[in-house]
């Protein structure tokens, strides 16, 4: 492997132990602990978890849109850029024309004084100054159409579109400068359970025009199972477990991934579900596992020292013991395989 | 029965500026809710579903008397008699109403006074109906652990801010409870939850529900979680129910298209299905200036010639027709069309074109054999030339009422069963679209 690219050439992103934190009272809060993961050109990874878990985090830091007092290590590689590497103005430069945005309020987002061709202009005019009026015009009437926008409404105002319309509208601007990537941070979570499956359609037919690679954080499991291709389960600012949509639906490794499926209410549920407690304080996380005072498979070994991320045979990356030791890829002495003993968790540390 | 909402109407009149309300001009009305007739029976719970804009909310509000019924009842029939009429109560009557109805609200973050503790905003209700101060105690502790909040003293003394989003919807519960209601409207109880507590906060409704006799009103626009919770379930499209029946029923055999297109866009976590499906196009339509006939034929995959197809939904197959075209094309058809402002004004037969009749007639077949499918073509009664361009005339539209459909209500011409005229559209229909 000493020759060898550090990735594909289809590789988009390559974030490898990448790591977010705050400045907190005392110590600081690790929202994003060491993560690792690829994207591909074109593919979709969903990234979902509970609130608090570090989603957003990680969508923002993948694009350095982070507040002041954050900060960022580890390694992060977007088309072949480093981009940890990079000064405050070459990151800002590669915003918009590499990396997009797709935000979940389309609303406050538009300029309500703005046509919807003058925010076109002003995208396109910002990162490629040299288009004439009339590519300007093609390239948004092109994105336009991909996502469903008549071109008669080309020069209306954003206060004369519906919700949805609007959204597409935000999909279209993030897209028509076609950035390699794009993170969409809950981009249906506002809209009605129609609309919101026509935008996953959408965003389907762009990936299919476009080649964007993107990140799709949602606390929707199902529009995860409809929408992407990878799916992204992260907890305590850690991804848990990653791998193919259909095979971490079917197959959920982790236990924090069965029981995340379990407690959400689908048309199939017959019985309620749902995870004791809440997720931990990411300045004090406990010992271990962090998931292991919630978690129903607890071991001894969950509380004394932290699984490995580990390949699993169905194809899933995961960091759980329990899986480990289902899949037989590790062996453990019988006191760590033995139940862990703790406290019932009460309505105190309730979500 | 607990509560018996009849032919109830909720319209807002839309003030325009001053000269216009002057003049009386350019004011219309939003019929929030139009012509909603619903009975809560006794220990069961009632789904509203619907999207946003569909009059739910308002409607849980109205039964509350939150929001004013223009038109209709709804009548309150207490345990122990005394039937109320909800919708004519005014100020103290409807004050005393609220020991017998409460509402839980969507956002439980929003709805606590962040400056009271939790023992003060469960108790907050007794204080204003009178009740000593010496009771308070008892009976917030009593609520407080009926809600699960135990052990209680060390809840009493917090603010809404130290807890968490699922404690915080206990203590709003524990608030609705405190009066011993008889019926709770809750809006979207769970929808701003963290969904590894959703269940857990259902659960804790049905507990209550079991132990204190409650009815509930379930609010919501969330099909999986109705079908699990309910026992019956209203569905709402623009301020009207579209279709009403066992939770059961609804969705073995679901009748209203709007109700079938629901059921078949909930996203589910299930990796044998995926996205490609039939969707209605468009969204819910604005509520001050509906869609004639149905409010739902514009996006309808089922719509028959008597849905009431009108110039709008002219203005939407242009739209989409350029939409799929390329911007040369675009540009020379939409010359032939010209301004197609004047079709926003609703109407049954309209005016289009402005290159002579012969090329909008030409370009009106170019479009339909694109798809012939399109329901539309089923309500155009008649194309005339004008000499500038044509005029189409659409087949009048029926407004369907409810009526019983196998073991539901339901309100679509699909399911007229009487009416001579609309069973002929439906035959119809199906004659052309076979």
């Amino acid at each position: 492997m000493t020759a060898a690219p550090t990735a594909a050439p289809t590789t988009v992103v390559e974030a490898e132990d990448l790591r977010v934190w705050y400045a907190g009272a005392t110590d600081p809060v690790r929202a994003v602990d060491g993560v690792s993961f690829e994207l591909r050109k074109g593919e979709i990874l969903g990234l979902v978890g509970e609130s608090g878990c570090g989603k957003s985090t990680l969508g923002r830091g993948l694009l350095g849109l982070l507040p002041d007092g954050a900060a960022r290590d580890g390694k992060l590689v977007v088309d072949g850029r480093d981009v940890l590497a990079m000064s405050p103005k070459q990151a800002r430069a590669l915003r918009g024309g590499e990396l997009g945005m797709i935000f979940q309020e389309p609303l406050t987002r538009l300029d309500p004084l703005m046509r919807i061709s003058d925010h076109f202009v002003e995208a396109l005019k910002t990162h490629e100054p040299d288009l004439s009026k009339q590519e300007v015009e093609r390239r948004a009437l092109d994105v336009l159409r991909v996502v469903g926008i008549p071109p008669t409404r080309y020069r209306a105002y954003p206060h004369e579109f519906s919700g949805g319309m609007r959204q597409r509208i935000m999909i279209a601007l993030a897209l028509v400068l076609r950035p390699a990537f794009v993170v969409a941070d809950e981009p249906t979570t506002a809209l009605d359970v129609l609309v919101e499956a026509q935008i996953i359609r959408s965003l389907h037919d762009l990936r299919e025009e476009y080649g964007t690679a993107m990140l799709l954080i949602t606390h929707n499991l199902g529009i995860v199972a409809e929408a992407c291709d990878r799916v992204a389960v992260m907890y305590a600012g850690k991804i848990v477990e990653i791998g193919d949509a259909r095979e971490v639906f079917s197959n959920p490794q982790h236990s924090y991934t069965r029981e995340l499926l379990r407690s959400t209410i689908s048309l199939r549920t017959t019985g309620l579900n749902y995870i004791a407690g809440a997720p931990p304080d990411l300045v004090d996380p406990p010992s271990g596992c962090y998931f292991h005072p919630r978690c129903p498979d607890a071991m001894n070994v969950c509380a004394a020292r932290t699984p490995e991320d580990r390949v699993l045979p169905g194809g899933s990356r995961a960091a759980c013991w329990a899986a480990d030791l289902r899949a037989g890829v590790i062996d453990l002495p019988e006191p760590e395989r033995a139940p862990l003993e703790r406290e019932e968790i009460g309505l105190a540390d309730e979500a | 029965m607990v509560l018996d909402v009849d032919d109830l109407s909720v319209h807002y009149r839309l003030a325009g500026g001053a000269a216009a309300r002057l003049f009386g001009l350019g004011t219309s009305t939003v019929k929030a809710v139009d012509g909603v007739t619903l009975r809560l029976r006794r220990g069961e719970v009632l789904g509203v579903v619907g999207e946003s804009g569909s009059g739910k909310t308002t409607l849980g509000r109205a039964l509350l008397g939150l929001a004013p019924a223009t038109g209709g009842s709804i009548t309150y029939r207490p345990r122990s008699g005394g039937d109320r009429r909800v919708s004519d109560l005014r100020g103290r009557a409807l004050r005393e109403l609220r020991t017998d109805l409460q509402m839980v609200f969507q956002d439980p973050h929003a709805a606590l006074n962040p400056t009271m503790t939790v023992a003060q905003a469960v108790g907050d209700p007794l204080r204003i109906h009178g009740v000593p101060s010496a009771d308070l105690g008892p009976r917030v502790r009593d609520a407080l652990e009926r809600v699960g909040l135990a052990p209680v003293d060390r809840y009493l003394g917090k603010y809404p801010s130290d807890l968490s989003g699922g404690q915080k919807q206990r203590v709003v519960m524990a608030r609705a409870i405190i009066l011993g209601p008889e019926v709770l409207v809750a809006d979207e109880p769970i929808s701003m939850l963290d969904m590894s507590v959703r269940a857990k906060i259902l659960e804790l409704m049905l507990e209550l529900k079991r132990d204190l006799g409650l009815s509930y009103v379930y609010i919501t626009h969330d099909l999986a979680s109705a079908k699990f919770f309910c026992d019956r379930i209203a569905i709402m499209y623009l301020g009207r129910v579209v279709e009403i029946g066992s939770t059961e029923e609804i969705f073995a055999d679901p009748k209203h298209p709007y109700t079938r297109a629901l059921l078949a866009a909930i996203p589910e976590p299930d990796p044998d299905r995926s996205v490609p499906r039939e969707l209605p196009r468009g969204e819910i339509p604005d509520a001050a200036s509906p869609p004639l006939g149905c409010s739902f034929h514009p996006r309808c995959p089922q719509a028959t010639a008597v849905c009431g197809w009108e110039s709008r939904d002219l203005r939407t197959l242009l739209e989409e027709h350029w939409t799929r075209r390329d911007p040369a094309t675009y540009a020379a058809e939409g010359e032939v069309i010209g301004d197609l402002g004047h079709l926003d004004a609703p109407a049954a037969s309209v005016e289009l074109g402005r290159a002579g009749a012969a090329k909008v007639h030409d370009l009106m077949d170019r479009i339909r054999a694109e798809n012939p499918d399109e329901p539309l073509w089923q309500g155009v009664e008649a194309i005339e030339d004008t000499g500038s361009g044509v005029r189409v005339r659409f087949h009048e539209g029926v407004d369907p009422a409810l009526r019983r459909a196998g073991g539901v209500d339901v309100a679509c011409v699909l399911y007229a069963g009487g009416g001579e005229a609309e069973d002929a559209a439906k035959a119809k229909a199906s004659g052309r679209s076979s």
